[in-house]
């Protein structure tokens, strides 16, 4: 008996009246955990009923203390029939089991009934005796961690990031079992509600024994789905990332450094290199998928289409001809180090500095799976093969674009009756060795250890000469020594480091195509025939839009199938911004088929223009002309000049004379400006051929975006680069559409427009929504599609918005007068005085030893051209560098960055709210906020202590669907009714705050002619406490006492 | 305006379901207070875009019929906590700021001044309720609103009139209103309860907020409340024991010595001090029997439904069809009070004063010049 379970249930309030004639109830509670059940006393006549029980005490295993909730049900007590349930409350008592998460459970439960929804509250109070017994063999794992945050938590450290976790299982859906027949909705819904429950505990369990092995203590970014089957059954899955963690002590400054990079828009160099080849379409930017397109069948039936292998075409040749050896050995460490795992995947998306070397681009892999055909179901046998198999040629496409991991990895499926499409994507990359080297390294040691330069991660991490497809490659625009592709697709957050040119923006693509209607396999073809094209096309209107906005890379990349019996949607979401490092893209030139007449002449220049026009205002808009920066005293830039040229001695290439040309490269900053604004649309990397009719789409979806309307900024990444003067207000919400198309016989391009408009309207009406809080950003926008049912398409967002401080919006951050920031800005001038890292991939760089918090890179001579063998260039490439050696005689200037690593970069800590509490706030106000973010972090504050993840699945059922208000009335309080009870356990586990919820799942039906409806969502994030900066400062010696319940002000979320 | 904002997206789909949730509860005042106006979605998006929040935020027409329903149906799910606002600070399901929280209680709560007009001092009960819709032809409220303000009337009334202590106390404690607009709801209930007449043709000249000073002043000074808060007994009735005792000022007009020597000080007082003096010394027996009979008369509770009524016939007509000015009033009152306590046979001091602090300033407020 490893553990002692002790529960006490205080009090209800507000509960519904169950007995019509006294117009009251007569409650009590059941306490259940496994198989034991305690009642407590009936208290007659009461809607607010005190029962101040005894301890009901459960002497269990661990290993069920981990699968099983706790489970009260409060029951009217009925003399002559049998007796009422009210509603029940789930607890998950798994955050009790580890030492440093929460130490009790207590306060006021929704009372949650799936048929009625919440029917009063319950406080009840929980703790956990756990015995000691760790080196004894077992199938419990208490005591590890799991965070759904998708990088290292706040107040902890990396020791050892091991790798990939997994793990799946599989049971049969209670709705779809025999006795559903005969038993009530809500026996029903509670049956699977509970089993979910029980399966994500054994899953945790199974996932935590995993990680046990691997050494670690910990699961990061965290990811639990559950499939619907129907009738092969429920699968809970789970995919993370196992790490031994180390706890920061709460002074250490380190954990209150957000994740933020003050990366200054540096004076980009003009790009010379942008050649490509204007007879290229824009097909050829990128492999095309269809010819890989390979069809297998294996158990049932499997199509599996290859990613589109975006952007970093590579020359790891660059880093074997010029890293030094220790590079090279430490390099082949890691390989060997990955090599040994399965499955070198990370679901992280955020990593400590210095562990994402190279970025190579998505890569994703789609099969297509009749459920049907499932053996053996009630088993996770065939299950787990499908999605080895997956993971399989992730690794595969990782490794064709010379990476020896994946970053940002994620799995999903959609499931249409019979048919199940199983996708994964992750961003191929190559890592440091640096936090996988077991035996781990002082941590001194580890901050001095070299940090690659800022432009690193764009490097491209394989052989120049063996690229799979036709690339354009030029020099980094910071450090002019290695190769970075024209554009880089990845799956994964901004790097901290990332110096980035301007503001991003949220990027969509959208797509609709029509299927037949079909059974079995044969459906299963149309659908895997259709996949490719699909993705194809995604990519392809992602690519345009990105142009579009002048920007080169897109980070956060999540591309959602969705399908359905009649069609097959694609919604792909990234943020899009302008990485200093990569070329600046050209422009989109529209070229029709042979000119033929005069108004189809017309017509093409007319939009023409109109592309270069919106080119024009989407750089204005996003800051993305290079601005002229660099008003900064010039003699500072003496010092700098000199101070490195001192240093810099011994390094490979720098010398004094090139340094000098940074200077004249200012004076001539403006007229480089002028000539970048006029450079696109004539001098055109990008033909879009509008004679052929898919173009022409994608040139009206590109048209048809709205911009973001003034003073709003959106993303679907943490954070918005080239933001920095956040507060601390925000509201994190969800809003869901349903559509329904009316008229079946819609082509290609209708569904397009409708679902194009759908989403559109849908950004509208939340910009609408937040207005008051402009100017913000929103963040983190996370859309899910899914087709319901034939001609209903549902779209549900979840974001956050953040509120951006008023009066710095249009500085930029060092301009600004805060004292806080003024600050910043002597210290950054300070900083200015250490150069550092010239050289990213060498280590033993002297220079870095300052761990980049400013960085000057000089422009190579132009002499400097590739010194590689043209000989086994394709033609084409051969060209190419050829453009690039005429080209660059061009480049007359070099490019300085200074970027900043922020202690302070979130340099607002709330003060504005507080002020505004009204004198007269309510009385007994006993409910503490809880706020809520899908990000990792609540800017101005720092989270002190990390309580457990909470991870809810409610079923809500409704056969009066009209008196509830339609099926928008339904579905709007049962989400509230989600967030209240997130809110509630948060608050019980003595948090006050959510961080990284997400909504995994919102699985709505109705049959609006029966007057039902039911919808199942599954929520998830991190329970936290967070203290605010200011309060921080004022008590430094904060205890990390349990009940930091402090800042219930007037201000919520 | 709606067939033609929507006719362009009906052609091809319908949106079927359009929820938006904050975990913190958005609510636009404006909106809100539409809704409070009992105005239909159609008719909110028509006030809405006339408004030109369009304009501002650069909104199309579906959007803002998107945003008014979703509000709207929030605002509905909220209603049944409002009727309960104690219920809104401790309630898990919508996360409301307290300063929010506050705002919206205090406009659920707050009432039109031409409604609450029309139904001051009546019963609140289903008869009065099944008259709103004239009631909402005549102010141009609309009926919905009619009939929250009515209801919250009537909630406030019940949860009220059986407790103990003092009212706007009371009702700021249970309804969490502020003190003001607790005074008002005081003045309400009280009305209510005394059923006193205020829809006469005669007093139609009478604003809510004039019968809202009076029951103050009666709330204040004629109740046993009044007297001593210690007393475990209701604000919302007059104190029987002193309306008895009313009956005693009857001697000032009943003994003639009594008058005359009364009315001569009084007049000693205001000679040369006032135009009117000539018609206040023919007038002061009448005026005099007028406020006494009054207070005698009292124990009725007849008599109580009528004394807004009293006052104006007895008293403010025949000094307005005299021309009295305000403060000519003022100084009648002030030195009709003050004689009284010189008269060595009257022994009625204290009651004199409770009776008369009350119907000066009573009838200060309701003389409108």
């Amino acid at each position: 008996m490893p553990g002692k379970l002790k529960a006490k249930i205080v009090a209800g309030r507000h509960l519904p009246v169950m007995d019509r004639a006294s117009d009251l109830t007569d409650a009590f509670v059941e306490v259940k955990f496994g198989n034991t059940t305690f009642k407590t006393d009936v208290c007659p006549k009461s809607l607010n009923p005190q029962w101040n029980s005894e301890w009901f005490k459960f002497e269990v295993d661990d290993e069920d203390l981990q699968d099983e909730p706790l489970q009260i049900t409060v029951l009217d007590h009925d003399t002559y029939s049998a007796n009422d349930a009210i509603g029940k409350v789930y607890i998950d008592i798994d955050p009790l089991l580890c030492s440093e998460a929460a130490t009790v459970i207590s306060g006021w439960f929704p009372i949650y009934d799936t048929i009625h929804g919440i029917r009063g509250e319950i406080n009840v109070l929980v703790k956990v005796d756990l015995f000691n017994d760790l080196n004894r063999f077992r199938q419990s794992s208490c005591g590890v961690k799991f965070f759904c945050t998708m990088s290292i938590p706040r107040c902890f450290r990396a020791m050892v990031i091991h790798g990939f976790v997994e793990e799946l299982v599989v049971n049969e859906d209670p709705e779809y079992q025999w006795i559903d027949r005969i038993r009530t909705p809500r026996a029903s819904n509670e049956a699977r509600q509970r089993l979910i429950s029980l399966m994500s505990g054994e899953l945790q369990r199974k996932i935590g024994l995993k990680v046990l092995e691997m050494g670690g203590n910990a699961v990061v970014g965290y990811l639990q789905c559950f499939d619907l089957e129907g009738e092969s059954g429920l699968v809970v899955r789970a995919i993370g990332t196992a790490c031994t963690l180390d706890k920061i002590s709460s002074t250490c400054p380190a954990a209150v450094v957000p994740n933020l990079s003050n990366s200054s828009p540096s004076k980009d160099m003009k790009d010379s290199l942008q050649a490509v080849p204007s007879t290229l379409g824009c097909r050829s930017t990128h492999s095309s998928p269809v010819h890989s397109a390979s069809s297998r069948l294996s158990q049932g039936f499997s199509v599996s289409v290859p990613t589109l292998l975006f952007a970093g075409m590579g020359s790891g040749g660059s880093a074997g001809k010029e890293a030094g050896p220790l590079k090279a050995l430490l390099r082949q460490q890691t390989q060997s180090a990955l090599e040994q795992r399965e499955f070198p995947f990370f679901t992280l998306t955020g990593f400590p500095v210095g562990f994402l070397l190279h970025v190579g681009g998505v890569v994703s892999a789609r099969s297509v799976k009749l459920l049907d055909r499932i053996h053996n179901p009630d088993e996770p046998e065939t299950r787990d093969a499908w999605w080895e198999e997956i993971r399989q040629e992730i690794k595969s496409h990782a490794k064709a674009l010379g990476c020896h991991a994946v970053v940002g990895y994620s799995e999903s499926t959609s499931i249409c009756e019979e048919v199940c499409i199983l996708s994964a994507s992750g961003t191929a990359a190559i890592l440091s060795s640096r936090f996988m080297q077991d035996g781990a390294l002082d941590t001194e040691h580890r901050f001095e250890d070299t940090a690659p330069p800022a432009c690193g991660f764009c490097h491209i991490p394989y052989d120049e000469l063996n690229m799979p497809f036709p690339a354009q490659l030029t020099y980094c625009h910071c450090c002019r020594r290695h190769k970075v592709p024209d554009v880089l697709f990845t799956t994964i957050d901004v790097p901290t480091e990332a110096s980035i040119t301007g503001k991003g923006c949220l990027i969509q693509a959208r797509l609709c195509r029509t299927k037949k209607k079909a059974q079995g396999e044969g459906n299963a073809t149309a659908i895997s025939n259709l996949l490719p094209f699909l993705e194809y096309e995604l990519h392809t209107q992602l690519l345009n839009k990105l142009k579009l906005r002048g920007m080169n890379a897109l980070f956060g990349l999540r591309v959602q199938i969705s399908v359905g019996d009649t069609m097959l949607l694609g919604l792909a979401s990234a943020t899009g911004v302008y990485l200093t490092a990569l070329p600046s893209p050209g422009g989109i030139q529209i070229a029709g088929k042979t000119p033929s007449d005069l108004t189809y002449e017309q017509h093409v220049s007319n939009m023409q223009k109109k592309i270069n026009d919106t080119i024009a205002k989407n750089k204005e808009l996003y800051e993305i002309s290079p601005p002229k920066l660099f008003t900064l005293d010039p003699d500072a830039f003496v010092n700098i000049n000199t101070e490195w040229v001192e240093e810099v001695i011994g390094s490979p290439i720098p010398e004094s004379r090139q340094r000098s040309r940074i200077f004249r490269s200012h004076s001539e900053s403006s007229d480089e400006v002028l000539e970048l604004d006029l450079s696109h649309g004539k001098k055109d990397a990008f033909v879009l051929e509008i004679d052929d009719t898919d173009a022409i789409e994608d040139i009206h979806s590109l048209l048809t975006d709205a911009p973001t309307p003034p003073g709003f900024y959106s993303c679907n990444t943490e954070i918005m680069p080239g933001i920095y003067n956040w507060t601390s207000s925000l509201q994190m919400f969800t809003s869901v559409r349903v559509f329904r198309l009316s008229n079946a016989n819609l082509t290609n391009q209708g569904l397009n427009k409708i679902f194009n408009d759908l989403c559109e309207n849908l950004l509208k009406s939340l910009y609408f929504k937040l207005r008051s809080m402009v100017p913000c950003c929103l963040c983190h926008v996370n859309f899910i599609v899914a087709v319901p049912e034939d001609e209903l398409i549902q779209v549900a967002v979840t974001a956050v918005a953040m509120s951006l401080d008023k009066d710095q919006t249009q500085e930029n951050g060092r301009q600004s007068g805060d004292k806080t920031l003024m600050k910043a800005i002597t210290e950054n001038e300070e900083q200015l005085q250490f150069p550092l890292e010239l050289s990213a991939e060498c280590p033993s760089n002297p220079l870095s030893s300052a761990k980049g918090l400013s960085e000057v890179s000089g422009p190579l001579p132009s002499a400097r051209a590739p010194s590689v063998d043209h000989s086994s260039f394709t033609d084409r490439c051969s060209s190419w560098i050829e453009q690039i050696r005429l080209k660059a005689h061009t480049i007359r200037r070099g490019s300085i960055k200074t970027t900043s690593s922020l202690e302070k970069s979130s340099p607002l800590p709330d003060s504005r709210s507080r002020s505004l509490r009204s004198n007269r706030s309510c009385p007994s106000s006993s409910v503490a906020v809880v706020k809520m973010t899908p990000l990792s972090f609540l800017p101005g504050t720092k989270i002190i202590k990390y309580l457990g993840i909470i991870n809810m699945f409610f079923i809500r059922e409704t056969t009066s669907l009209r008196e509830e208000g339609g099926v928008s009335g339904f579905l709007h309080s049962f989400i509230a009714e989600v967030f209240a009870m997130v809110r509630a356990h948060v608050a019980a586990l003595g948090g006050n705050a959510v961080v990284s919820y997400s909504m995994k799942e919102c699985v709505f039906m109705e049959n609006p002619n029966k007057n039902q409806a039911q919808c199942l969502i599954n929520v998830s994030g991190d329970a936290v406490i967070f203290i605010r900066e200011s309060e921080l400062e004022a008590t430094p010696s904060q205890t990390q006492s349990g009940n930091v319940q402090t800042s219930s002000n007037g201000e919520g979320t | 305006m709606l067939l033609v904002v929507n006719t362009a997206a009906v052609v091809k789909m319908s949106v079927e379901l359009d929820v938006f949730v904050g975990n913190t509860t958005i609510m636009d005042k404006e909106v809100y207070q539409l809704w409070l106006n009992g105005y239909t979605v159609s008719d909110a998006v028509k006030v809405r875009m006339e408004g030109g929040v369009m304009e501002e935020c650069e909104a199309s027409a579906d959007v803002l019929l998107s945003d008014t329903m979703d509000q709207f149906r929030t605002f509905q799910m909220c209603e049944r906590l409002l009727q309960n606002p104690a219920k809104l600070a401790n309630q898990l399901l919508f996360q409301i700021p307290p300063d929010r929280q506050a705002m919206l209680i205090e406009r659920y709560y707050a009432f039109d001044d031409a409604f609450v007009r029309e139904v001051l001092g009546k019963k609140l009960s289903k008869g009065t309720k099944k008259d709103l819709d004239d009631v909402s032809a005549k102010t141009g409220i609309t009926l919905k609103s009619c009939r929250r303000q009515f209801d919250n009337f009537k909630r406030v009334f019940k949860v009220v009139e059986e407790l103990k202590g003092p009212l706007v106390e009371n009702i700021k404690q249970h309804f969490l209103l502020p003190d003001p607009l607790a005074r008002d709801y005081a003045a309400i209930v009280f009305f209510a309860n005394n059923r006193f007449e205020t829809g006469k043709k005669k007093l139609q000249y009478l604003t809510f907020h004039d019968f809202a000073f009076c029951a103050g002043q009666l709330i204040n000074n004629w109740t046993v409340g009044a007297v001593d808060n210690m007393v475990e007994d209701m604000d919302v009735d007059l104190d029987k024991e002193f309306l008895q005792d009313l009956k005693d000022l009857k001697i000032l007009i009943a003994d003639k010595d009594l008058l005359d020597q009364h009315k001569s000080l009084v007049c000693v007082a205001l000679r040369g001090k006032t135009k009117v003096f000539n018609e206040m010394e023919a007038n002061f027996k009448n005026l005099s029997r007028g406020l006494v009979n009054i207070a005698a008369k009292l124990t009725n509770p007849k008599d109580v439904r009528d004394f807004f009524i009293d006052l104006i016939e007895k008293f403010i007509e025949p000094c307005r069809s005299d021309r009295w000015t305000a403060t000519d009033v003022n100084l009648y009152l002030t030195h009709y009070t003050n004689s009284a306590h010189i008269l060595d046979s009257f022994k009625h001091q204290t009651v004199w004063t409770r009776y008369m602090g009350v119907i000066k300033s009573c009838i200060l407020r309701m003389y409108h010049e």
